[in-house]
């Protein structure tokens, strides 16, 4: 039993049911209570789906249990598939469901319906969304590919050197992160390297699509959290290579195009030779993060502390832009994707961090806190947290809210998805120069300490409410100011920040040494969101050189001191 | 105006026997932990501890929407496959979580332990652990459970379940005095608070209070007035224990609003001059708020899927006070005794339907053609996407909408899907 207050994923059978809803053609018998048909409003709200999910639910009560369950399942499938004539059905159970054992899947195969029959199933107590969501695309591929699986052994074909290189996209779904525009963006991408894209699996996909999924020379594994296992059974069963980079941020992306290019035989050069790093991004180039990065007005995001946190595949990839291609450091690294652990786990060794993985979303939170970050890039989860210790935040992954799904044309992956990237990273800053003038006319009554950045709407609302009650308010400024007291160079507050944590603890049972006025009117001057940590250095620093009372001269004294 | 001397409108007309369309299958509701997103906002010092599947924290956090609370006053014991196996022993596991959690929040003063599907199927026995957390945790903590399960309980349902589980905790009294029982808001609360004083009657208590620790009492003397149509069992359980239930429609609009202070007007002998001198002003005001909306309203054809069991009054509202047509008013459970003074009220020719198959009830709205629907979050936008105007059910639980003060606004709710379709031109 585990205490849960916000859970960053579903159960499994929601990750199912993101399958069935991307696709046309495919309908969903799911068995299961009133009250689990809630899980329509995730595509309906949050992604202003305007059809409903191609879903059934058997609807059983508390009346039905010991008695007529399993009949509701039969009924249940007979119904949707005269009513809506899906090309293959999936069966599968929810929690509630999974306990009645009344084996759903066999009970549907058993009624020899003129369509393929999915099975699932889906541990609902072990297992939970994205897992759901891989478990099902398999399935589904398995049973759809079934009649052309060679055998073992068989050479791959070579490919008609009349026909262009061919490849599928893999993993994008709906309540996916960005992944409507990421297809556009890689399909246009793998077009102007002569490549075609021969399905893209399951978004959009039909049945037909999934049983020619074969004829493409290769796979893309866009996503591994749904089709790592997909395009490793693929890679296995039809001896179909598989470009695994997955293209977010430009480095990854031009080594994207670098894998698939040689996956294809194709020549990268034309495009690489094109999006060149550091270029000025006047010619052709689609790729400006490189020369927004460069340019002179970047210079304030140098050392920005840094925290990242969601689904694998985009913590990771999140990580490596922020450390190498914005130039922030990175001061916490995780996920709560279990299954993808690992490659989180290297990724936080690279940049020097402890790796969070869990799906606590206290733990998190506590985390976030401890690292005092200036920047949270996280999910819908982390958006909150971040707004309530007043940190700027944007969203880079999974969970998402209707907010996190643009009107505009907005991708993650590619060239113009690390433009969006940069963007998104940068506008919930303060600009440079106006964070140079909020240090220097610190008392002003416009320009003053808890001011929020005027190009943020939230400004007026907070000059109205503007007072250290209402930390949520000023978020923005109070999280990227730094303190012109504690010296104007990056890292400043960092230093009495960072001192070790087991000391920090010792210290805290230990008496504390008071403070004199000034000293304290001094530490104010440190944003708020580092103050308490800084206090608290402080104060052991003190403590262990028997200060009797801290003065501003102690106050630097530890800030050097633990400035390494 | 009403009169208290005469009889209360729809008296002795046919209510009780309009057909109602019976139907079973699909069903596209929430199931009755949904009231937990509302209840723990109400009451402040309780915590509702879900002792289900991750589905069922997943339900929570999606109908609330948005995650506005950093550390919600409730949480979900997930149960998994140790739980489930016999490896661990579910009550110990549950009994460490509760300390676990009570340890964190020393401002919670009652638990609600809230079972689920998945712990009524394995026959977790919640009222007993309960109990046994209860003989440990008292004074300070009261632990007490219900079902919110969806294969017992539809949303509003589980306010209902809740209310029940506190009604054996109450204290015994033989006072005479007024009961206000199902959750709304404090602003209404307060607005009926002061109507009361001025009719003269009281001592009026609210059920449920603002913290779940101020339980109000109740004995032979005591006079119920439901201000939710969805809390049954509880005034079952109150009438059980010598309560006495008045009869009336349920407070929405103007009209309805003064029925239900006619109701208890009634019952303690209210001279109707001052009656009529305290609501007449009230009721002006909000026929005048309501009058606003009739001309976007009156004629209109309106749907409504069953969700809440607010269906009939609402419908009833809509129909006495902004003149709009009912095709189907659906409820997902009609309680006849309850609904005894709204049904009289309702035309003639409606069409009332009980339960759902959601398709063939999505069959016969597309057949319909209404010009506004009452439906949940989950249908809202595809039918929107057919072209029929939407009004979302679920903010008619989460919004103030009861009361004199109220009504405008809730007429207003409706008015806006085809405000909003007047205006854009694209």
């Amino acid at each position: 039993m585990q205490l849960t207050l916000w859970t960053y994923e579903g159960p499994p059978h929601v990750g199912a049911m993101r399958i069935a809803t991307s696709m046309e053609g495919v309908h969903y018998v799911l068995h299961a209570p009133q009250g689990d048909t809630y899980a329509d409003l995730l595509f309906t709200m949050i992604e202003r789906r305007d059809r409903r999910p191609p879903v059934t639910y058997t609807t059983f009560q508390a009346r039905d249990l010991g008695g007529s369950t399993a009949e509701l399942v039969t009924r249940a499938a007979a119904e949707a598939v005269d009513r809506f004539k899906p090309r293959a059905l999936l069966v599968g159970e929810s929690c509630t469901a999974e306990l009645l054992q009344d084996q759903a899947g066999t009970l549907v195969q058993g009624m020899n319906l003129p369509i393929p029959v999915v099975p699932l199933e889906l541990p609902s107590y072990s297992k939970k969304e994205n897992w759901g969501a891989a478990e099902t695309l398999y399935q589904l591929v398995r049973r759809l590919l079934a009649h052309r699986i060679p055998a073992p052994g068989t050479p791959r074909p070579a490919r008609d050197p009349q026909r262009r290189p061919s490849a599928n996209l893999l993993g994008p779904t709906v309540l996916g992160f960005r992944c409507r525009d990421d297809v556009v963006e890689i399909t246009r991408l793998l077009g102007e390297l002569g490549i075609d894209v021969n399905a893209v699996v399951p978004l959009n996909a039909t049945p037909e699509d999934i049983a020619r999924l074969p004829d493409a020379d290769f796979n893309i594994d866009l996503y591994p959290e749904i089709s790592g296992i997909t395009a490793a059974w693929l890679q296995r069963t039809f001896g179909m290579p598989c470009a695994k980079t997955v293209p977010m941020g430009l480095s990854a992306t031009r080594e994207f195009v670098a894998e698939v290019a040689a996956l294809a035989g194709v020549d990268a050069a034309p495009v690489l030779g094109r999006e060149r790093p550091g270029a000025a991004g006047f010619d052709s180039s689609k790729s400006r993060l490189a020369w927004y990065a460069r340019s002179v007005d970047s210079t304030y995001l140098t050392g920005k502390r840094v925290f990242i946190f969601g689904d694998a595949t985009h913590a990771v990839a999140a990580a490596r832009i922020a450390a190498e291609e914005m130039g922030f450091t990175v001061v916490g690294l995780g996920t709560y994707s279990r299954e993808l652990a690992r490659p989180v786990r290297d990724a936080a060794r690279l940049h020097g961090v402890e790796p969070l993985i869990t799906d606590d979303y206290l733990e998190v939170e506590k985390a976030i806190a401890d690292a005092a970050p200036e920047l949270v890039l996280g999910t819908q989860m982390e958006r909150h947290i971040a707004k309530r210790l007043g940190i700027a935040c944007a969203v880079i992954s999974t969970p998402m809210h209707v907010q996190d799904v643009p009107a505009r044309y907005s991708p993650v992956f590619g060239f113009e998805g690390a433009n969006v990237l940069f963007d998104a990273w940068v506008h919930p800053l303060v600009m440079g120069l106006e964070e140079h003038l909020l240090q220097m006319f610190r008392d002003d009554f416009e320009f003053h300490d808890d001011a929020p950045p005027s190009h943020l709407g939230a400004a007026t609302e907070a000059r109205v409410t503007g007072s250290e009650a209402a930390p949520a308010a000023v978020a923005p400024v109070a999280a990227t100011h730094e303190s012109v007291a504690m010296e104007p160079a990056s890292g400043s507050v960092a230093a009495i920040v960072e001192a070790p944590a087991a000391a920090e603890q010792a210290a805290a049972t230990d008496a504390t040494v008071p403070w004199a006025a000034e000293a304290e009117r001094e530490l104010r001057k440190i944003p708020f969101f580092v103050r308490g940590k800084a206090r608290r250095n402080t104060e052991r620093f003190a403590h262990e050189r028997g200060v009797k009372t801290i003065t501003v001269e102690t106050l630097y004294d530890a800030k050097a001191h633990f400035g390494r | 105006m009403t009169d208290l001397s005469a009889l209360p409108p729809g008296s002795g007309l046919r209510g009780a026997t309009i057909p109602v369309l019976r139907e079973r299958g699909q069903r596209e509701v929430f199931c009755g932990l949904t009231g937990i997103v509302w209840l723990h906002r109400k009451m402040q010092d309780a915590f509702f501890l879900v002792v289900g599947s991750r589905t069922c924290a997943h339900l929570i956090q999606s109908a609330a929407g948005v995650m506005i609370f950093s550390e919600p006053r409730f949480g979900t014991a997930i149960l998994g496959d140790r739980d489930l196996a016999g490896i661990a022993d579910a009550n110990d596991e549950l009994d460490r979580l509760c300390v676990q959690l009570l340890e964190r929040r020393p401002d919670i003063g009652t638990l609600f332990l809230v079972g689920s599907c998945p712990s009524e199927v394995i026959k977790l026995d919640l009222a007993k652990a309960a109990e046994r957390l209860s003989a440990q945790l008292l004074p300070r903590v009261r632990v007490v459970s219900y079902s919110g399960s969806g294969i017992e309980t539809t949303f509003t349902q589980g306010e209902d379940s809740a209310l029940g589980a506190l009604v054996p905790l109450m204290p015994r009294s033989e006072a005479r005095q007024l009961l206000v029982v199902g959750c709304i808001a404090d602003v209404v609360e307060d607005q009926f608070r002061r109507v009361f004083d001025q009719l003269g009657i009281g001592p009026v208590s609210f059920f449920p209070a603002r913290r779940a620790g101020d339980l109000p009492s109740v004995g032979p003397n005591t006079d119920l007035l439901l201000a939710q149509p969805f809390v049954g069992n509880t005034a079952r359980a109150l009438e059980a224990l010598g309560a006495r239930v008045l009869e009336a429609p349920y407070p929405f609009g103007a009209e309805g609003t003064t029925e239900w202070f006619a109701a208890a007007a009634r019952a303690w002998g209210v001279d109707n001059v001052q009656f009529q001198d305290v609501t007449r002003p009230l009721e002006d005001r909000a026929r005048k708020a309501v009058s606003r909306h009739v001309a976007r309203l009156s004629g209109k054809s309106l749907f409504l899927m069953p969700d809440s069991q607010l269906e009939i009054p609402i419908a009833r509202f809509l129909n006495r006070e902004l003149g709009m047509r009912l095709i189907e008013v659906g409820t997902p459970h009609l309680d006849r005794r309850l609904m005894a003074a709204e049904l009289p009220l309702l035309p003639d020719d409606v069409a009332l339907s009980e339960g759902q198959d959601v398709e063939r009830q999505l069959d016969r709205l597309r057949g319909a053609a209404p010009d506004l629907v009452l439906c949940g979050l989950g249908l809202a936008n595809p039918l929107e996407a057919e072209g029929f105007a939407t009004k979302w059910s679920i903010e008619l639980v989460f919004s103030p909408v009861h009361g004199y003060e109220q009504a405008g606004d809730l007429a207003e709710l409706f008015a806006r899907p085809l405000d909003r379709r007047e205006r854009l031109r694209v």
